[in-house]
């Protein structure tokens, strides 16, 4: 807008038609990648992540060119050596009446049962590497899917309000209101039976894609309800009454103005709830109602070690380490993330 | 507040309907085997499936299936277990009941003690080192498994320094309260320290998260210029406020612990509670027992939920309006 005084022009809009090219500031997500570079814990959780998964991955190295073993298969009758000395893998207990076997405890030779053995002579440290990579991919693939699954109802929710956000939020309540170990234990229970078959889709009874769909069903709400909850505050904004009057469809409305507006939340929640999830399978493979045999996880490896924990606590103890540091990694480099895209987010509780 | 509570408990109601219907349909109405079977555990012979069938109505519509189960399971009484025949299952629940409150209410106790006094004194002395220190029991608190910490514990308890530091430490198990108090209470005190740790860190660091905030409230700023102590800003004004939604998480986790990492703990330290009767049940698939079990742990914790809500409301007015 110009206005004349005294005869002259003056500018009062933006004046610099031609300046120098301004640079356009980072966007939010750029800001937060500089925001995480800069904390030093985070990086550090991340690195010893990275790590831990890159170990897990070379698993089939390690059983194949170091341990020369195979950790699927039991090894009763087999025979190692230690201190160049060749000794059974499974050895005759000498307490009580002599009745029964006891593994090989750790030898500290990579070669030759690094960790011992567990009571069916397999070799404990390949079968940590082999469990760890299903443990990660049942913890960052259910993380993936319910972060997914609730935005999809989050945003419906939120968005539509009405008999869709009634109906969203009572089947949230409930599975909220349910303890979250009971629900997926009763899933579990049926569905490891006999599997699932439902219409086109058919999952076989010991598939890993059981355990992932399960535990990602029952967080579903955790991520849902903050979810929900700030879309609803989204919806009485300009940019939202714009986009409707420019005549925007619901559906595009929801994928280009909503949906980068809670993206944020979404990703402060996957690594916490990839944490979350791989304890909870653990602690189903710990209840047997988790990994089926003949595949492994840390859980079920715990749960291996639990009759053999006063004789051979190196299994329970070694496995249980690798979960505990996962999560940690998990758990710390998330409040990274947390700290770098949203400050304020509430995680726990969010109703 | 009397309109809130008959609200409140009617919401409790409905939800314990909406679960019971859920793990009817998830039992009884899953695609697959023949729920029949399921029940009947493995290698059943065709006269326990026909025994079966007849006492869940299976040639009936769902919703009069649904009530048998109900009759079964809050009325008569009378779902037997049929791995092990014959047993009954309701009166089995019931026996364990007592344990799995023993565990949980001790736990809560200390967690609820030890979080409130470890946040409150790491609001108040930021920057010193209390605070990294709740901040990494806090980590721990969300990322170690339970069942684990408590089989470490075991091990250092029952066999590495049980002939020396721990020689107090009875062997793992159950003695009844109105047997031996101080018996009861020395076989789970273990237990209860095991899982109250882990919470404890998870509620200091909340706390501490909520008083920091609360401090920087102009009613913090009101009542220091009205000349308070700061012992008395941090105690009777931040901290009240700070409170409440730890008061509301309570609500939550108590259920949740119930029907999760009591479970759990119960089973490593050999508790013969709801826990270690659900995971006897899991090793042989024995379906009636787990749905028993289920059941009776969901609906104790959408009352307790209930009534931690109700007490949320009588600390906080506000919320009675909502």
């Amino acid at each position: 807008m110009s206005a004349t005084v005294n005869g002259a022009v003056k500018e009062t809009g933006p004046i610099p038609a031609v300046a120098a090219p301004v640079r356009p500031s980072a966007g939010p997500w750029r800001q937060a990648a500089t925001r995480i570079l800069r904390n030093r814990s985070a990086l550090a959780a991340g690195a010893g992540l990275l790590l831990i998964a890159l170990v897990c991955l070379l698993a089939p190295v390690y059983a194949g060119s170091i341990a020369h073993t195979d950790p699927f298969v039991s090894n009763i009758s087999g025979t190692t050596v230690v201190g160049g000395q060749e000794v059974p893998v499974l050895q005759q207990s000498t307490e009580g009446l002599g009745l029964g076997v006891t593994p090989i405890g750790p030898t500290g030779d990579p070669a030759h049962y690094l960790l011992g053995a567990d009571n069916q002579g397999r070799d404990v440290m390949a079968r940590l590497l082999y469990g760890g990579r299903n443990s990660l991919l049942i913890g960052i693939s259910s993380a993936l899917l319910c972060c997914a699954l609730a935005t999809v109802l989050g945003v419906l929710a939120g968005y539509f309000g009405g008999w869709i956000d009634a109906v969203l939020s009572r089947f949230f309540d409930v599975i909220w209101a349910f303890p979250v170990y009971l629900l997926a234990i009763c899933l579990s229970v049926v569905l490891l039976t006999s599997g699932l078959h439902l219409g086109p889709v058919h999952i076989d009874a010991g598939s890993l894609a059981l355990p992932i769909v399960i535990i990602a069903l029952i967080y579903v709400p955790y991520v849902a309800r903050p979810l929900r909850g700030q879309v609803m505050a989204l919806r009485g904004k300009e940019f939202l009454q714009a986009a409707v009057g420019l005549g925007a469809s619901d559906a595009r409305i929801m994928r280009r103005e909503v949906l980068p507006n809670v993206l944020p939340t979404v990703v402060v929640f996957l690594p916490l709830m990839t944490a979350l999830n791989m304890l909870t399978e653990s602690a189903l493979s710990f209840l047997s109602v988790g990994v089926q045999s003949p595949d492994a996880s840390w859980g079920t490896i715990i749960n291996d070690g639990l009759a053999l924990l006063y004789t051979r606590p190196m299994i329970t103890i070694a496995a249980g380490l690798f979960v505990a540091l996962t999560a940690v990694a998990l758990n710390v480099f998330g409040d990274g993330v947390r700290d770098a895209l949203d400050p304020n987010a509430r995680l726990r509780g969010g109703a | 507040m009397a309109g809130y509570i008959l609200r409140r408990l009617g919401a409790a109601v409905l939800v314990l309907f909406a679960i019971s219907v859920l793990v009817f349909l998830i039992f009884f109405a899953t695609p697959g085997v023949d729920p029949a079977a399921r029940i009947a555990g493995k290698n059943a012979d065709p006269a326990t499936l026909e025994q079966v069938r007849a006492s869940f109505g299976f040639d009936r519509p769902l919703p009069v299936q649904y009530l048998m189960m109900m009759k079964h399971l809050f009325v008569s009484h009378d779902l037997t277990s049929f791995v092990n025949r014959g047993t009954l299952v309701i009166p089995q629940i019931m026996d364990a009941i007592p344990v799995t409150l023993s565990l949980v209410v001790g736990a809560a106790v200390i967690w609820m003690v030890l979080g409130v006094a470890m946040g409150t004194l790491a609001g108040a002395m930021r920057g010193t080192l209390v605070d990294p220190l709740v901040m990494l029991l806090g980590v721990f608190g969300v990322s170690l498994p339970v069942y684990w910490l408590g089989e470490v514990v075991n091990l250092i308890t029952q066999k590495e320094l049980h002939d020396s530091v721990f020689s107090w430490v009875p062997p793992l198990g159950y003695v009844p309260f109105s047997q031996s108090p101080g018996q009861w209470a020395l076989h789970l005190l273990l237990p209860w320290l095991t899982l109250a740790l882990l919470y404890a860190g998870i509620y200091a660091r909340l706390l501490r998260g909520e008083l920091i905030q609360a401090l920087n409230e102009d009613y913090v700023r009101t009542a220091r210029a009205k000349g308070l102590s700061e012992r008395r800003i941090l105690l009777r004004h931040a901290l009240r406020c700070s409170l409440i939604p730890i008061v509301s998480l309570f609500g939550l986790d108590f259920g949740a612990l119930v029907g999760g990492a009591a479970l759990l703990t119960e089973v490593v330290f050999g508790l013969p509670g709801v826990g270690k009767l659900t995971y006897q049940a899991l090793q042989n698939l024995d379906l009636p027992v787990i749905m028993g079990a289920v059941l009776y742990a969901a609906f104790f914790v959408v009352l307790a939920n209930a009534v931690v809500d109700v007490l949320y409301a009588r600390l906080d007015p506000r919320v009675r309006r909502a």
